[in-house]
């Protein structure tokens, strides 16, 4: 009884100052609209740019690295117990980059629950012939459908197919700078040469284009048995093994114990790729920032406005208090008025920020470096819209609590009197 | 007429600003059920702010105050504002409708704000009032829409609508012409002898006064005659 008496009041205050109610409620439409947009694309824009690195990037990677023995000969002695010692002259062996024991480690990874996936890889420096010259690149020796089913590898490959990698023979997916330097088309047969000297023929079945030019320039695809062969080694001869996490905040744990489990190095993707995590946390920080910022401005409108009202309405609030209306009531008035400004202007911001970042989210956008992105990327994460509902009806509360304040102490004898 | 509605008892007042004037001393007076009472006094004698003391819209005085034989001293402003929607029904000099709500409306809010009634009670006797007060036909105009006498017939039809104990008046016909002033005081006087009606009227109309029950006269700040009370009107 008593909310719908001081809801039907605070409408009709609201109604005799219906064009002033409607920019108050459209500064805040604007804002969260602005607000909604603004981290929707962010969002989208930070989740194209992690994925781009996090999709190909393993959550663990076990290696083999060339270093020193840890264990120099002078640690052994027992002459100089806790000493700092700097007699260091045992250098890195001649050891393989192969990982021991590697079908082993890649079996019980799969046995393990916290695995997604295990992609083995290796990694052979090679030098393309063209011509008269050679070029330096990289070969990756990938098994084709781990490395389509965890790092999206099909999405990179421009023209080929992926799977012809495995289907054919000997054969080569080149990265697109490098096949454009090499003027190749698919189908033709390229000669690359390792290190040792050794040569080899490859027929190209795909282009590769990763969107980083330098990696293009250098890096092929192809199978792990095929970089065997090129190496002269056994089919265990692997120097990566790539997993994939259920839970990628797992990673540094499970880093740790795998490098002590299997006695390789052990990588995880917070520490590979810190930057790009510091990367998306600032962008996101900014997107917040200016949002928050239009929400005050909006809300600072609303305070004038609901000051305008009460000084306009100065004998209505003193005749309320004459006629039994306590501060208390008055001031639920002004807090409803200003509430019903947010609520309103707040829910069409939320429409008009979905419609907004869908239109954004229809516009072209080609970019040679990213190959799979073809219109601007839109996150529609319903945690934007939850936190700008929230902050509407906060900031417009604020904003009414002053006003209101101010209408609830007003002496109506003042008022009254001064007629 | 031994209850008595409203009892001052040593009231003064004084303002600070900017230097300490006495407005109000010592004033004792009461006013018993079914009273048509008039406060006279020049201009600044006092006698608005007299009023609205015992209106209890202005807290800030010495001396105490019934109200319908329940001290008004020290209540809470939550509390005051009660006592004013259900004791008290106020008529100022200018009308003080709200032009956001039609006139029915005007009346209702302190009926709704009481809420004793439902609304459709409420609506009924706002009807009832207006009828008394022979407005009903204005009943759904907007304030804005209706002369100066009858703005102040609404208002008297709001101050009515909760049955009040008493109806305070401050200058009620100080803004209408003669013609206006005398269908207001015929409505006053209509209520006190029909409905026995309490009413306390400030006005500095002496013409109008005089036809009161009782006057009480004032002069700076002080009480110079409770008056007599005649039977009756003239």
């Amino acid at each position: 009884m008593k909310i719908k008496l001081i809801t039907q009041i605070s409408v009709a205050l609201l109604k005799a100052r219906l064009k002033q109610t409607m920019v108050a409620a459209f500064g805040v439409t604007f804002s969260i609209t602005m607000f909604i947009t603004l981290l929707s694309f962010m969002g989208g824009l930070n989740d194209l740019l992690d994925n781009l690195i996090l999709n190909r990037t393993p959550h663990v990677r076990l290696y083999n690295e060339i270093l020193p023995s840890r264990i120099q000969p002078i640690v052994r002695s027992t002459a100089y117990p806790g000493a700092y010692h700097f007699v260091r002259h045992v250098k890195p062996k001649n050891e393989l980059q192969q990982i021991r024991n590697s079908e082993a480690i890649i079996k019980a990874l799969k046995n393990d629950a916290n695995v997604r996936g295990v992609a083995p890889k290796n990694t052979v420096a090679i030098f393309y012939n063209v011509g008269a010259i050679n070029l330096t690149g990289v070969i990756n020796g990938i098994d084709v459908d781990a490395e389509n089913r965890l790092f999206t590898f099909q999405d990179y490959v421009v023209q080929g197919k992926s799977i012809d990698l495995k289907n054919t023979p000997n054969s080569i997916i080149l990265g697109i700078g490098a096949a454009r330097k090499m003027l190749v088309q698919i189908g033709d047969n390229i000669q690359i040469m390792t290190s040792e000297g050794t040569r080899f023929p490859l027929k190209v079945v795909g282009f590769f284009q990763s969107g980083i030019e330098e990696v293009d320039k250098v890096q092929s695809y192809a199978t792990l048995a095929t970089t065997q062969k090129i190496l002269g080694k056994s089919a265990s001869y692997v120097t990566d093994i790539q997993i994939k996490l259920y839970d990628m905040t797992m990673a540094p744990v499970l880093a740790k114990r795998y490098n002590t489990l299997f006695e390789t190095e052990a990588i995880d993707i917070q520490t590979a790729n810190a930057q790009f995590e510091t990367g998306s946390s600032v962008r996101t920080l900014i997107s917040y920032a200016v949002g928050i910022t239009l929400l005050i401005v909006a809300g600072f409108g609303i305070y004038n406005i609901l000051n305008m009202m009460i000084y306009e309405k100065m004998d209505s609030i003193a005749i309320l208090k004459a006629t039994g209306f306590s501060g208390r009531d008055v001031n639920a008035i002004f807090i409803t008025i200003a509430l019903s400004i947010g609520l309103v202007g707040g829910a069409l911001g939320l429409i008009f920020g979905l419609g907004l970042s869908a239109l954004i989210g229809e516009i072209p956008f080609n970019t040679a470096s990213l190959p799979t992105v073809e219109t601007y990327p839109i996150n529609y994460n319903p945690k934007f819209y939850l936190i700008g509902a929230i902050f509407s009806i906060i900031t417009t509360y604020l904003a009414g609590y002053f006003p209101s304040k101010k209408a609830s102490r007003i002496d109506p004898v003042d008022i009254i009197r001064g007629k | 007429m031994e209850k008595k509605v409203i009892e001052a008892l040593g009231i003064s007042k004084s303002f600070h600003d900017p230097i300490t004037v006495k407005v109000l001393s010592d004033i004792s007076f009461s006013i018993h059920a079914g009273e048509f009472v008039s406060i006279v006094g020049k201009s600044g004698c006092g006698k608005s702010t007299l009023l609205y003391i015992l209106s209890t819209m202005d807290t800030n005085y010495e001396g105490d105050l019934f109200l319908d034989g329940v001290k008004m001293n020290n209540k809470k402003d939550a509390e005051l504002a009660r006592v004013r929607n259900e004791k008290i029904g106020f008529v100022f000099q200018f009308h003080y409708l709200l032009n956001e709500f039609n006139n029915l409306q005007n009346v209702m809010l302190p009926g709704l704000k009481f809420g004793k009634l439902p609304a459709n009670e409420v609506e009924h006797n706002a009807y009832g009032k207006l009828k008394i007060l022979g407005i009903e036909s204005e009943a759904l105009k907007y304030p804005n829409q209706l002369s100066g006498g009858q703005k102040q017939r609404v208002a008297i039809a709001r101050a009515l609508i909760n049955e009040p104990l008493i109806i305070m008046g401050d200058e009620p016909t100080g803004n209408l012409d003669k013609k206006n002033s005398d269908i207001v005081f015929n409505i006053f006087k209509e209520l006190a002898e029909e409905y026995l009606q309490s009413l306390l009227i400030v006005t500095h109309d002496l013409d109008f006064a005089s036809k009161t029950q009782r006057t009480i006269t004032m002069e700076d700040g002080k009480i110079i005659s409770h008056g007599v009370a005649t039977s009756e009107m003239t």
